[in-house]
């Protein structure tokens, strides 16, 4: 790094910009966190203080754990999200393979039409997805979540993936292939292990919208059964009551899953995002 | 057991006509190197020879045995890419090694093949590491080692020494002849490097923009250039062309090497000004400015003081000037 860089005054005007960027960033996350652990008392009459001895109260974790099966909704989340990113990333590489490494007749019209679905969102189909479910019998299970997040995920997947294959370097696939390697084991081998910053990149992408997602539970899979934990966590929201210490703790609960996978991702992600801009 | 026929290969990508059919015969232990400008289709050749790419019409025969439809592993050619092309997260050993093991050979058999090329390229220190550890040189090494143990019977390599720098292109040209005339293989070069075409091949085939313009060795390209695009293409500094109507000659240009011209500062055929100097040590390059012939340059021997702005004479040496037909052919 440059000595340029360093003077005093721009050290601390942009770490004073990005600390305020954290601290609002935070803001909402941390407030959640905090009352969750107070009682219905503390929350109300002094939201902005952290948990005191006089109000601190598990009462909001004891109801969610408690009431409801909220293991099992978290079972269920967790199985819908991690399965979708599965799919989305394992399809969404080999059509951005066969897209970027073969010419074939279509090649670009394909490249576009996988790519429509960015820009038209997913719901809009709902009425459809939701007879198609009917008539075959998915609806309420969790296969009928997974295949419509499969769906939703893979237009972006494809998109950047293939991007990103584009510049894994000719050369070695063609030695690959001078070396007897199938188009497979180049694919595995080969090109997956060097695509997979951006690879994390789409699973994050990917993740969060699925695990966050209240729409298609409540439509597809809103049974008992196969509730998952946004869904769940509306059993505390009523229309003239709302438990508020549960709801707080249930989304407390709610970000520790997609905060450890994010953990895991990130490394890679950053990598992702600035390969490119850094050599 | 290792020729090729190459018959009538041409190649299109979509509408872009890239090679525009394709002869040429190689026999057995040949080294051949191919040259052009860049974007004269010498890489989609190769690709077609190694079978990387299908070529539009035309046949590829290795050994007598039409390959054209044969898979590139099955082709009995090893390639060696200007890029390295090494896989990233294998050894040295696994490196060299992959290609056996895909074709089913014994690991004894592959340790042996192993143990032979890299003591041929003095890899044996880094057998264990991986390709991020080494040095660009190192890494062509294995990659050429990569090709040694297939025992393949055609070797093609494309541009290997253009991501080395100076002198370690020397070494490794130098390590490239030695193996060939060890293992005796036939291979295939493709360059842009002069000096690697001139030094290395027993054939060089010189492609312009898809088709072959001249095959020969390189004492005869550069004596007896079929055409004007060959003569300026071979040799260093380019050849002078000069108008013939300016001279006074009926054939349409006149070529005369850099080498092949003297100069006096009392008198000669061309009067000319000196532009620029270029003092090289062994030999100094001079650009005159001449009456008659326009901008050329002459390639001295040794050193030759001559300043800018300075008058000198220019002579051609009569017996190696080349004539040049409308159509650019050698008249005779
Ligand atoms: N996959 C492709 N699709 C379309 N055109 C291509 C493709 N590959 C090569 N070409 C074109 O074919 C021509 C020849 O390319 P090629 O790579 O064989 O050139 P080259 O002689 O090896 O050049 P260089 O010396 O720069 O490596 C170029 O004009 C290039 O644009
Ligand atoms: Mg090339």
């Amino acid at each position: 790094m440059s000595t340029a860089t360093r003077s005093l005054p721009r050290t601390i005007g942009a770490h004073a910009i990005l600390l305020t960027y954290t601290a609002i960033a935070l803001f909402p996350v941390i407030l959640v966190i905090m009352n969750s652990f107070k009682s219905r008392a503390g929350i109300f009459g002094a939201p902005l203080t952290p948990p005191t001895p006089k109000t601190f109260d598990l009462i909001g974790y004891t109801t969610v754990i408690g009431q409801g099966d909220f293991i099992h909704y978290f079972q269920n989340s967790l199985v819908v999200t991690v399965a979708s990113l599965f799919f989305v990333l394992l399809f969404g590489a080999m059509a951005a393979f066969a897209l970027s490494e073969y010419r074939f007749r279509g090649n670009s019209l394909m490249g576009l039409y996988l790519a429509l679905g960015i820009m038209i969102p997913i719901r809009l189909g709902t009425v459809a997805i939701l007879q198609l479910m009917v008539a075959s019998g998915l609806v309420n299970t969790l296969t009928a979540l997974i295949l419509v997040y499969t769906a939703q995920g893979l237009p972006l997947a494809v998109f950047i993936l293939s991007e990103f294959m584009k510049q894994v370097s000719d050369d070695l696939k063609n030695a690959g292939r001078i070396d007897g390697l199938s188009e497979y084991t180049i694919f595995f081998r080969l090109v997956l292990p060097l695509v997979r910053p951006s690879m994390a990149t789409v699973a994050v992408f990917t993740m969060i919208p699925i695990w966050n997602d209240l729409w298609f539970p409540l439509i597809l899979a809103p049974s008992e059964e196969t509730k998952t934990v946004t869904l769940g966590a509306q059993l505390f929201l009523g229309q003239f009551v709302t438990n508020w210490n549960a709801i707080l703790a249930a989304l407390s609960l709610a970000i520790m899953p997609v905060l450890i996978l994010y953990v895991i991702f990130s490394r890679q992600l950053i990598r992702g995002i600035t390969s490119g801009a850094v050599k | 057991m290792g020729s090729l026929k190459i018959e009538n290969v041409k190649k299109a990508f979509g509408p872009v006509e890239v090679l525009k059919g394709i002869n040429l015969e190689v026999t057995d232990g040949e080294f051949v190197v191919f040259v052009g400008p860049s974007g004269c289709g010498k890489s989609t050749l190769l690709r077609v020879i190694a079978g990387l790419e299908d070529s539009t019409s035309g046949r590829v025969v290795i050994d007598g045995q039409d390959v054209s439809v044969t898979p590139p592993a099955k082709r009995g050619i090893a390639m060696v890419f200007q890029t390295y092309a090494l896989y990233p997260h294998l050894t040295v050993k696994n490196n060299m090694g992959l290609g056996l093991k895909q074709a089913g050979t014994p690991a004894a058999e592959i340790d042996r093949r192993i143990g032979i090329a890299s003591s041929m390229l003095s890899l044996e220190p880094y057998l264990e590491r991986r390709p991020a550890e080494l040095s660009g040189g190192q890494r062509q090494r294995v990659a050429i080692g990569r090709a040694v143990v297939r025992e393949p019977k055609l070797f093609l390599f494309d541009e290997p020494l253009s991501n080395l720098d100076a002198a370690l292109r020397v070494n490794t040209r130098l390590e490239i002849a030695q193996l060939h005339r060890r293992l005796k293989a036939t291979m295939i070069y493709v360059t842009h490097d002069q000096v690697e075409a001139m030094t290395l091949a027993d054939k060089i085939v010189v492609l312009n923009a898809g088709r072959i313009e001249q095959i020969g060795g390189p004492m005869e390209l550069y004596n007896s250039p079929a055409n004007e695009f060959v003569a300026g293409f071979i040799g260093s500094p380019k050849m002078n062309f000069i108008d013939g109507a300016r001279l006074g000659e009926t054939a349409k240009t006149i070529g005369v090497r850099p080498e092949h011209l003297t100069v006096d500062p009392k008198s000669g055929s061309w009067k000319g000004t000196v532009v620029h100097a270029e003092h090289l040590g062994a030999d100094t390059n001079l650009y005159l400015d001449c009456e008659k012939a326009g901008l050329i340059t002459v390639r001295i021997f040794g050193v030759y003081d001559a300043e800018p702005g300075a008058t000198l004479y220019a002579t051609p040496d009569p017996a190696r000037t080349y004539r040049f037909g409308a159509d650019g052919k050698t008249i005779k």
